[in-house]
């Protein structure tokens, strides 16, 4: 359960969480998608082993409010580059981008100019994490 | 992030679940646990435990390319170290070879690129197989691998019967946990059956499985739950090895397990010690083994993991540092120990001598491995070991209710157990109801986050890799390489035919792992991963 204030914040909205590239760990990717659908949201869980093209794909045939990158292997500034050039390649609605992972901060300036709006730690709370995806939907 | 209240005290329960008294007395903590050596082995598999040897100090490494891999490895076996452990990347661990387009980012990134045994032939150059032992964590794609290694072997010389190693060869955990599946569960259990009967038969000495819980723990679910799910993962290979005409008495002395290690230290040694009397009732009376040395369980662990958090970095030495204490007084065969930095970045060079060294004082100065079982007797463990085999045996009779593991695992039943778990232990440790210092209580505002350097790959590795695959693909004879391919794809739809031989040829003949792969994908198909949340 999450807290009063994130309670049910995320209603009516569609996330999808996916993972990109060959890394399968995918633990973070589902308790962030059980928080986001404890909030109220629409959770879509890609499943393991996506290629960028088809999340960009997905991102558009589900007419998703946000999308979530689950990247642990440290190719997140590769992956993140080439599903942003998917989304505009595919004239995709400006959607906020997240990521969650294995993150050095020295790549956080990098994400930022890609057009990430939030990195997530595993340090992080998940009210936290709620928190921050609904402030970007606002 | 704001800290929250710590709580007053130790609390009633251990992570599994089980209330704990405030005192354990004599009446309560059963009765004699039995000597160590013998049946049922609550006390160890040794009757002289750590005497005469302690255990193996085992640490991952491997990175980039062969050539980077292979200097590395002569500097640790020029240091005395007689074990190598193979990390191997992504592409190489699901079947992709490097010029595959979703390889490409992967390249070299969480361990060395082996496409084909080219490749092996650098890592190994100078390296005497016949004198070392050589871990390969390596699941979906190994016994490509392993066949790989009889191959580099043969072209170095080496007797096959010499070699000694592991390979991790434990699917079931990937659908489960780690994700480096490939194959339905069907096929990928008679692959795995395949390669532990011929590794009995050719490489006597070489470990061809290591049935793993410590991947699901990682993720989120309790001791007891790790424990359960990996014996009724071990019991489903039995099944499959026996179904292949393997016999019980002979491939089970070969079989071993992986787990991790977290904090409560009393629950860890209770847990190891209450797995060991499992696993040996379990060798006996379902499959009526009576050789001793096949109902052993034999163990590695790890210690760390997602028990370590980024904030406060150095507390995690002081973490793994009980970890491995727990380890040791449960009985562990081989330690791996996780540097500090594990959390946020690849161990420095400084971190993971560190994490060595935390072995080796607990080793050679803290005397605990003196005595066999030292916990053995205690008013709590005992009783503790005799509350998590209850435990640990209910969750293991739900998997069998399900229909067994391979079951539960193509439904998405366990990987839904261990994400819903993992929920929950999150939630915990938001709340503050599981304490972590330095993350939910004793914070500080100015904490420092990640100190120290950072370990940078060479970025012109995955270039490097592509050429010498473009190379070895012109250099080969590729009629061979479709034979060998041809061969492998008749013998996989016969259901009584062992793989391995065939594997060998094609490595033999220069055919990649992707090469492979994708003949056997051919006839298989691939595993639909169940999304279930």
């Amino acid at each position: 359960m999450t807290d009063a204030s994130t309670h049910g914040s995320l209603r009516g909205r569609r996330i999808l969480i996916a993972k990109p590239g060959l890394d399968g760990h995918d633990v973070g990717a589902k308790v962030i998608a059980l928080a986001l659908r404890d909030a109220g949201a629409d959770v879509i869980y890609t499943g393991l082993r996506k290629s960028p093209g088809y999340i960009a794909r997905v991102a558009v045939d589900e007419d998703v409010d946000a999308v979530g990158l689950s990247i642990l292997s440290g190719s997140h500034k590769e992956l993140v580059e080439e599903i942003v050039e998917q989304l505009k390649a595919l004239g995709a609605r400006q959607v906020p981008i997240f990521v969650g992972g294995t993150i050095p901060e020295a790549d956080l300036p990098e994400l930022d100019r890609l057009g990430v709006k939030g990195v997530f730690t595993s340090a992080m709370k998940l009210d936290d994490v709620v928190a921050a995806v609904t402030e970007a939907l606002v | 992030m704001s800290a929250t209240p710590r709580p007053r005290d130790p609390g009633s329960h251990v992570p599994s679940g089980i209330e704990v008294p405030v005192v354990v007395t004599r009446e309560m903590s059963g009765g004699d646990p039995g000597a160590p050596g013998v049946y049922p082995f609550t006390r160890g598999i040794f009757a002289d435990g750590f005497r005469g040897r302690y255990w193996t100090m085992r640490q991952y490494s491997g990175f980039g390319t062969a050539e980077e891999s292979n200097q590395r490895y002569r500097f640790l076996l020029g240091q005395g170290q007689t074990g190598l452990s193979v990390a191997l990347d992504l592409p190489t661990q699901i079947g992709l070879d490097p010029s595959d387009p979703m390889a490409r980012p992967e390249i070299g990134k969480v361990g060395v690129s082996l496409s084909n045994l080219s490749e092996m032939e650098i890592l190994f150059d100078g390296i005497d197989l016949g004198a070392i032992s050589t871990s390969f964590t390596i699941n979906g794609t190994a016994a490509i691998i392993y066949a790989m290694y009889l191959a580099c072997a043969d072209k170095l010389g080496v007797a096959r019967e010499r070699l000694t190693g592991t390979i991790q060869n434990d699917i079931l955990k990937e659908y489960v946990a780690r994700g480096t599946w490939i194959f339905p569960v069907r096929p990928s259990m008679r692959l795995i059956a395949d390669s532990i009967l011929y590794s009995n038969r050719v490489t006597p000495r070489f470990n061809p499985i290591s049935i793993a819980g410590a991947h699901a723990r990682d993720a989120g679910c309790t001791a007891a739950e790790e424990i359960a799910y990996t014996l009724a993962n071990g019991l489903a290979y039995v099944d499959e090895l026996r179904r292949r005409g393997g016999d019980a008495d002979h491939f089970a002395r070969r079989l071993s397990f992986f787990f991790y290690v977290h904090m409560d230290l009393f629950e860890e040694v209770a847990k190891f010690r209450a797995a060991r009397r499992i696993w040996a009732r379990a060798m006996r009376e379902r499959y009526g083994i009576i050789d001793p040395k096949a109902q052993m369980f034999r163990f590695g662990v790890v210690c760390g993991g997602s028990s370590l958090v980024a904030p406060q970095p150095y507390n995690n030495a002081i973490r793994v540092s009980i970890e491995t204490m727990a380890a040791v007084m449960g009985g562990a065969q081989s330690i791996f120990t996780c540097a500090y930095d594990e959390p946020f970045q690849i161990p420095t060079e400084f971190s993971a001598e560190l994490a060595l060294r935390t072995q080796q004082i607990i080793a050679y100065e803290s005397g605990i491995g003196r005595t066999v079982d030292p916990l053995g007797g205690s008013y709590y463990v005992e009783w503790l070991t005799d509350r998590m085999e209850e435990k640990i045996e209910g969750i293991m009779r739900e998997v069998e209710e399900y229909g067994g593991a391979v079951a539960a695992i193509e439904d998405g039943w366990m990987q839904l157990r261990v994400a819903r778990r993992a929920h929950q232990r999150k939630l915990d440790i938001d709340s503050g109801a599981t304490p972590v210092v330095g993350l939910n209580c004793f914070t500080r505002d100015d904490q420092a986050q990640a100190p120290g350097e950072v370990f940078a790959l060479d970025p012109q590795a995955s270039t490097r890799v592509l050429e010498k695959l473009a190379a070895i693909r012109d250099r080969r004879d590729n009629a061979a390489v479709e034979h060998s391919l041809a061969k492998l794809a008749e013998a996989a739809v016969k259901d009584d035919e062992n793989l391995l031989p065939y594997l060998v040829d094609c490595c033999h003949a220069y055919a990649t792992v992707g090469e492979i792969v994708q003949r056997l994908k051919q006839l298989w198909g691939e595993f639909r991963e169940p999304v279930r949340l």
